[in-house]
């Protein structure tokens, strides 16, 4: 298990950086935790010629809580937001998500931005962005941009962030009401046979905003805003589950695979966002 | 061929300096260059926690982990955490309670309990179970690993509050 050999770099700030992806392209990688990049490139399944390790850019590693938003830096751990009791009493559906991610020592290294960059579409944290309607913040040589995490997902593998960009923040506004991340898997450090993110406004017993996202059920996280839709205005009732769940099973698209058929996966889906339904408003 | 990186590394309190090509595991670093054997080679591929150290206060799957990247950082492997003539309470504990059968995944076991313990002295049987999901062992069904981590935070406990 002896991965390729590749020129490794370490630069202190994001200027150096990007000057190394502007001069090798795509055969450059930057990596953080590296707990998705290295086992793949152990593998050699990624051909990474030139490794940036960004661990000893600063400027990454804060998370910062203000009136109206949180941003979450790219070199957050997930061990750093399990651990953030601020983090949790203004967000709590991040510790959730982040406690069903793999395990202790994974999520030591493991790192926010990574987990969002990666573009797997077995990664948690994407649909959860995308439930909390999250932005991203990317660098490059011409300058910042921020990408809607609901833009950002185009296929497995494949963002919105260019090769030449790199993605150093997480903007989240505020969630507001009840919220549940729901992950059904098969065993500790599994990828999700399928997860379900929801966050729920209650206002006197009647929904009055509602925002879904699922995990592993097609090539990227997918945000159902019909099936959020088909619960506003109402009590949360059977009739209004089922039609969300309805809603959600035609937006996502699962693949047969070693976590069983698509039948099962569809069946596994419903299951999973009617509990994280059912705990989110019981929470609002 | 790639660039040979100069790494230095604090292992157990020794410094340790060497080239090595960047693509070279911790893993081998620990044990093939420095013959520091307590750390294995289970699955290598970042499930089995086998291989787990102390990196900077962190449990790390040092098949997970290239030597360059730990450049700078102090290392605490089952070898610094105690020996055949001062047992930790952790190694006295799994060794008293049945904590092992092959003793393949004991030094990671072990190493990744003394981050616990640090984290949560006096943890539940869940709070054990949810903290050491990082380690696979095949042989004792983790019954006994269970009980050894929770009389060691006893023994560790007591420990502290006779000194205090």
């Amino acid at each position: 298990m002896i991965p390729a050999a590749f020129e490794y770099y370490r630069p202190k700030d994001m200027a150096g950086v990007l000057s190394i992806l502007e001069e090798h392209g795509d055969d450059a990688r930057v990596m953080a935790g590296g707990h998705s990049l290295i086992p793949m490139m152990k593998l050699r399944m990624a051909d990474v010629p030139h490794l940036i390790d960004l661990q000893d850019v600063g400027g990454m590693s804060e998370i910062e809580i203000d009136a109206d938003a949180i941003k979450i830096g790219a070199l957050v751990t997930q061990s750093d937001i399990i651990d953030n009791a601020a983090l949790a009493d203004v967000a709590p559906i991040l510790r959730e998500a982040a406690l069903q991610i793999s395990d202790p020592q994974v999520r030591y290294m493991g790192t926010l931005g990574g987990n969002v960059a990666n573009g797997d579409p077995g990664n948690d944290m994407p649909g959860l962005m995308q439930c909390l309607d999250a932005s991203f913040t990317v660098v490059g040589q011409d300058g910042e941009r921020v990408i809607p995490a609901r833009d950002f997902y185009e296929a497995a593998y494949v963002t919105a962030r260019e090769d030449g960009e790199v993605l150093t923040a997480v903007t989240i506004p505020r969630p507001k009401g009840g919220h549940a991340y729901e992950k059904q898997k098969r065993k500790i450090g599994d990828y999700a046979t399928a997860a379900a993110s929801v966050q729920i406004v209650n206002d006197g017993g009647k929904c009055v905003s509602a925002a879904i996202a699922m995990t592993n059920l097609s090539d990227t996280p997918v945000f159902s805003k019909t099936a959020g839709d088909a619960l506003v205005g109402t009590s949360v009732d059977d009739a209004a589950l089922k039609i969300a769940v309805a809603a959600m099973l035609g937006d996502i698209d699962p693949t047969e695979d070693n976590r069983g058929p698509v039948a099962f996966k569809n069946h596994v889906a419903g299951v999973i966002l009617r509990r994280a339904i059912a705990r989110a408003w019981s929470r609002a | 061929m790639s660039k040979k990186k100069h790494v230095t590394l604090n292992v157990n309190g020794k410094t340790e300096e060497f080239l090595a090509e960047p693509r070279e595991l911790l893993i081998y670093t620990l044990r093939e260059r420095l013959n520091i054997t307590g750390p294995h080679i289970g699955c290598e591929t970042s499930h089995c926690g086998a291989c787990t150290v102390t990196i900077n206060g962190k449990s790390v799957k040092s098949c997970t982990m290239f030597a360059v990247q730990a450049e700078g950082a102090e290392i605490t492997t089952i070898e610094g955490i105690g020996g055949p003539d001062n047992l930790h309470p952790l190694q006295e504990a799994f060794k008293e309670h049945h904590g092992l059968q092959c003793g393949y995944c004991t030094p990671g076991m072990i190493t990744r309990a003394t981050k616990l313990l640090e984290e949560i002295p006096n943890p539940t049987e869940a709070e054990i179970r949810f903290g050491m999901a990082g380690n696979l062992c095949r042989c004792t069904g983790y019954q006994n690993i269970v009980k050894s981590i929770q009389a060691a935070a006893a023994q560790m406990s007591a420990a502290k509050e006779a000194a205090e």
